[in-house]
Formats: structure tokens, sequence, C-alpha cells
């Protein structure tokens, strides 16, 4: 299945993807050449096939409802970009030139 | 045979018996990996300092008499995809260059607690994302046995660690391969748990339902001797399984009397190179010598495994890298920009192509109007994959077939065409999607001295046949003793 290069605009944008337009152009040749190999499986009738999404049948596994001890402040922000104060500094959503905390 | 020779179980017995203390142990591994570091480029971290600290302390504590872990004074050497406390972790991405963590991984803990020495973090494929271990945003890995090919991914480096004997024992993440592949291509043992056998906690994720952690060993001894320690409960996954771990060392040199080897004829079709089925037809006939009998298997869906792998492993990859955004650790864009464009900058930035590949495909696939096309289709032949497994241990005991269709391939062969990589993969992918335990060990060499590799698998948490039955053939052949003049 060939790709459009507006569709994988689209899918950069929907994946937080900054990509210059010679990566864009590569990309719909690769993503076009691997949706063509795994549209093999459209060949196999599936139905009354249940999905299997885990191997194991898993399930939400809750631990006891106690307070426990949390990461402290200072090892939390250590690997923080920018830091203001005992904050995450993140930037501005609306036109600001000053990091706001997050 | 030197002491960088040895395996684990030969050091625990040299250091027991006071022939060689922690500190000469580590010290002849350190001197190993300054010495072949420039050829192999297996390693991505070596603190020497820490090293020779967590020796002296094993030394203190035989000294002093208190009671020694499994692995006491035995360097082990760990995949960057790990957390470890207070040492970089980077999964070879350069979104996470300079990312510290604040804690270890449940699989490091237990090393600790057995006294083992962390050696340093081991090259991979970005975020564990490649069959070559070229995907590293930094360098490419080399296989001990011909520095001109590649050991395999995405646990290239654990493997040529271990291969190249810069380190005894290494762990690595098997999602898709990712430990059965480097290690065929390698010559050395490698094995894939049950899904949910080792905690994933301290694991950075790409596909969380296909994610395992597994040790790469030169033998099968030591790989027991590694799943004792690293397997077993954590309430801190929730998808690891409560469920006893069986002592594999202390049964693993019992044959299993009239064991039944499912040989799938899927594994020896078009595209297997004619020496790797030579060595594993040659080893399925050694096993043959020793009692077993082959029974003809059928996996009729394992030629669609690796297409729905390529849609389930991407899909769950583009959700667990979404938290990569710059914001709280790791690489941020240094250009000017509001919030939603300083994601998408720090995020093209920050991962290399073959991530970035990915998220496009996972983000695709699940995205409106072709989720049941694709994703969905692709959970359905996963049920298909896992019930032709449940169907063949109706009739045998282990599955057996080589690990990988070729022997190590030469770096930059493949790296310009995905799907030629991906193909590397064909026989180890189903696996994963079935969640059931896979070995590789080694099983011959090709006319250019390159490794070859046979897979074992067994049904879900039956961990310890699969061992036993390993052993039976390496009890009986010598590949596992071999060591590459790197």
């Amino acid at each position: 299945m060939s790709l459009t290069l507006d569709q994988v605009r689209k899918v950069a944008k929907l994946a937080r993807l900054e990509m210059t337009e010679a990566d864009l152009g590569r990309m719909q040749t690769q993503l076009s050449a691997i949706l063509d190999y795994v549209d093999q499986l459209q060949q196999l009738n599936t139905d009354g096939v249940e999905p299997l999404a885990h191997p194991l049948p898993v399930q939400n596994v809750f631990r006891p409802d106690e307070p426990r001890p949390s990461l402290p402040v200072a090892e939390a922000l250590r690997n923080a970009p920018t830091r203001l104060g005992d904050y995450f500094g993140v930037p501005a959503v609306f036109d600001s030139d000053e990091p706001v905390s997050h | 045979m030197s002491l960088i020779e040895k395996t684990a179980a030969e050091l625990l017995a040299l250091q027991a018996a006071k022939q060689a203390s922690a500190a000469e142990v580590a010290d002849a591994f350190l001197a190993a990996v300054r010495d072949r570091e420039p050829k192999l480029k297996s390693f991505m971290t070596v603190d020497e300092a820490d090293v020779r600290k967590q020796a002296a302390a094993v030394d203190a504590k035989r000294a002093a008499g208190q009671p020694l872990g499994k692995l006491a004074g035995v360097p082990v050497a760990v995949k960057d995809v790990l957390c470890t406390k207070g040492m970089r972790t980077t999964c070879s991405s350069k979104i996470l260059d300079g990312f510290v963590p604040p804690y270890d991984a449940h699989v490091v803990e237990r090393l600790r607690a057995e006294d083992a020495v962390i050696l340093g973090k081991t090259n991979m494929d970005e975020f564990a994302m490649g069959s070559s271990t070229e995907n590293s945003a930094y360098q490419t890995s080399r296989n001990p046995w011909d520095v001109s090919r590649i050991p395999g991914g995405s646990s290239g480096g654990s493997a040529a660690a271990v291969a190249g004997c810069q380190a005894p024992l290494s762990l690595g993440t098997d999602t898709g391969g990712s430990i059965r592949q480097p290690a065929a291509l390698c010559g050395i043992v490698g094995i894939k748990p049950t899904y949910g056998r080792v905690s994933r906690y301290g694991l950075i994720a790409f596909a969380s339902s296909l994610d395992q952690v597994g040790p790469f060993t030169h033998d099968v001894t030591d790989c027991a001797l590694m799943m004792e320690v690293v397997s077993g409960h954590d309430g801190r996954d929730s998808t690891s399984i409560d469920t006893p771990v069986p002592a594999y060392t202390k049964t693993l040199n019992d044959p299993i009397a009239g064991l039944r080897i499912g040989v799938p004829k899927e594994f020896f079709g078009e595209g297997l190179d004619s020496e790797v089925e030579g060595a594993v037809r040659a080893a399925l006939m050694e096993y043959e010598k020793r009692g077993a009998k082959l029974v003809d298997v059928s996996l009729p869906h394992s030629p669609y495994a690796l297409a729905a792998y390529y849609i389930v492993a991407p899909a769950e990859a583009s959700s667990n890298l979404a938290r990569f955004d710059g914001m709280h650790y790791g690489h941020r864009t240094k250009e000017k920009a509001d919030l939603i464009a300083t994601y998408s900058k720090s995020r093209g930035e920050g991962f290399g192509p073959e991530v970035q590949r990915r998220i496009m495909i996972g983000t695709y696939v699940l995205s409106s109007g072709y989720k049941d096309a694709y994703y969905v289709k692709a959970l359905k032949v996963r049920r298909l994959v896992k019930k032709d497994y449940d169907e063949a241990f109706e009739k045998c005991d282990v599955v057996m077939g080589p690990t990988t269709p070729t022997a190590a391939f030469k770096a930059g062969e493949k790296s310009g065409d995905p799907l030629a990589m991906y193909l590397s993969d064909v026989y180890t992918v189903s696996c994963n999607l079935a969640g059931i335990p896979g070995v590789s060990i080694p099983c011959g060499f090709t006319k250019d001295k390159l490794p070859i590799g046979l897979q074992l698998l067994c049904p879900p948490f039956e961990e310890e046949r699969m061992l036993r039955a390993a052993r039976m053939y390496e009890a009986a052949t010598d590949w596992h003793t071999r060591r590459p003049a790197v």
C-alpha cells in the first residue's frame, strides 16, 4: 500500500516528530514498502478469531492502598532539562519568552 | 585458559578456593574491556573505580566470613536499556543522553543482592529496535569472530562482551529475538524467558507485551545460574507472574529420557542458508543418537508471524515512546518554540531513523480508520500463532530449529533496507508473540568460521526442561568451549 506524502506528513504530526522534507520523502518510500509486506496478513481468514493482545491472561493488579515514601524532590528533578525552584521548567503554551513551572 | 576466558561457574570456584580474588577477576575483565573495546565497541559506560569498589566489597565480605551470594565477585555487563541507580542509562539514544536513573531495575537489584559486580552498560540498537546494533546513536558494535561483521541486535553489545571475553555474563532483552539472534551470531548461549518470568520493572519499555529480560553466557550451566538469580515475582510489575522458580542448576545435568523434539517444516524453507541448515540438522542427529525422537510438527501461521510482529511491536512502541517529550528528562531542543513544537523538535532531534520509522508505523496502524485493518488483524494472527505452538506441544516436548536464517552479515550490508534487516528475526519473533521461552545455543561454524545457533522452544514456564534439553546437546559437543581470537 503506497502512502502519499500528505499521509506521511499527517502521521508525523500525530506522532509529534518534526522531520525535514527529505526525511518525509524517505519515510514515504520505506513505510510504503513495510505496509506492502504486512499486507500479506490480509490473505488470512481470521473471521471468528479473538484478538490476542497479551500472551498471558494478565489482569490489573492492585497494590495495598497504603502510603509509601515518594522520590525526593531533588532526585525527581535531577534529570530535568530546566528547573524553576522545586519545579520542572517548561516552555510557555502562549506567547512568552520565559519558561513556566509545571 | 586465562581468567577472562572462563565461565562464571569456573570463576566462582576459583574464588571459593582462594585461587583468585574478586579484585583480580575485576581487574582482568577491566583490562579486557580496555584492550578490546577499540575493536568491539561493546560498552557504552564503564566506571572502573566503581567496579573495583564493588569487587573490594565482595572480597571484604569473604574475608569476614559473611555469607556470599550466588554470583559473588562475578562481573556482569548490563544492556543500556535497564536502569542502573547513579549510572547513566541511554538506550543508545540521543534522547536519553545524560539520563541518570534514581533507581535500579529489578534484575539489577537481584544481581547486586547476589554479590555480582556490575561491570558496565552495553551498546544496543536504539530503544532495542534492530537486528545488528548498527542503530545505536553512538557506535556500531562488532562481532568478536569477525570484526567486519555485526554481532546481531538489538543486544549486540551484551553478546559481543561475553563472546569477546570482556565479561563472563551479561543481560540483554528480547522483544522479537534480540537475545537469541545475537547469541547465535556470536556463538554463545542466550535465553528469552517465558513472558512474566522475569520482572520488567526498570526496563525502559519498547513493546510491553513482548519484551523480556534474559542472560547471555558462555554455556548452559551459567545460563541456569543466571536464570535462578533474575527470575521471580515482583509486585512492581503487574505482568510479573507469581509462580515458583525451579532450582535450574540442580537438575541441569539430568538427561531427558525419550525427549520428543518437534521439527517444524516452516523453519527449514526458503531463505535458510545451507550451512546453517546443515549444522542444525547435524545437531538434531546428535540428539537422536542420545535417544531423542524427532517428530514432524507444523506451525502453519509462522510465515505470517513476522508481519504481525511488525505491526504489534511498533504499535506498542509508538505508545511507550510518547513519554519522551523533552519535558521531565532527556534531550530538549535548543530551538525556541512553543510547547507542541518543543515536543516535535525534541523528538525529531532525539530519535534516530529506525525509532522514528517504527513510531510512524505504530502511529499509522493505530490511527482512525486503520486500527482494525492492521492492529486488530495482527492481534488475531497472534492468537493463531500461539494456537500453533499449543498444538505442537501436544506432540512434542521441545521445538527445535535454526535461530537465524544466516550467519553474521557484514556491517552496512542491510542497514539501508529495513525489510531485509527485519527478516533476520524470521525464526525468533513467533516465540515472543506466543509468550513462550526460547534459548539459542552454539551448534557449529560456517566455513568462514562464523558461529551458528540452534534454537529450542518450550511451553510457558518450562525453562527447566528447555535448559536440560540444551545441556544434553552441550554435554556431547565442544562448540561452547571455543573462544575467538580478538
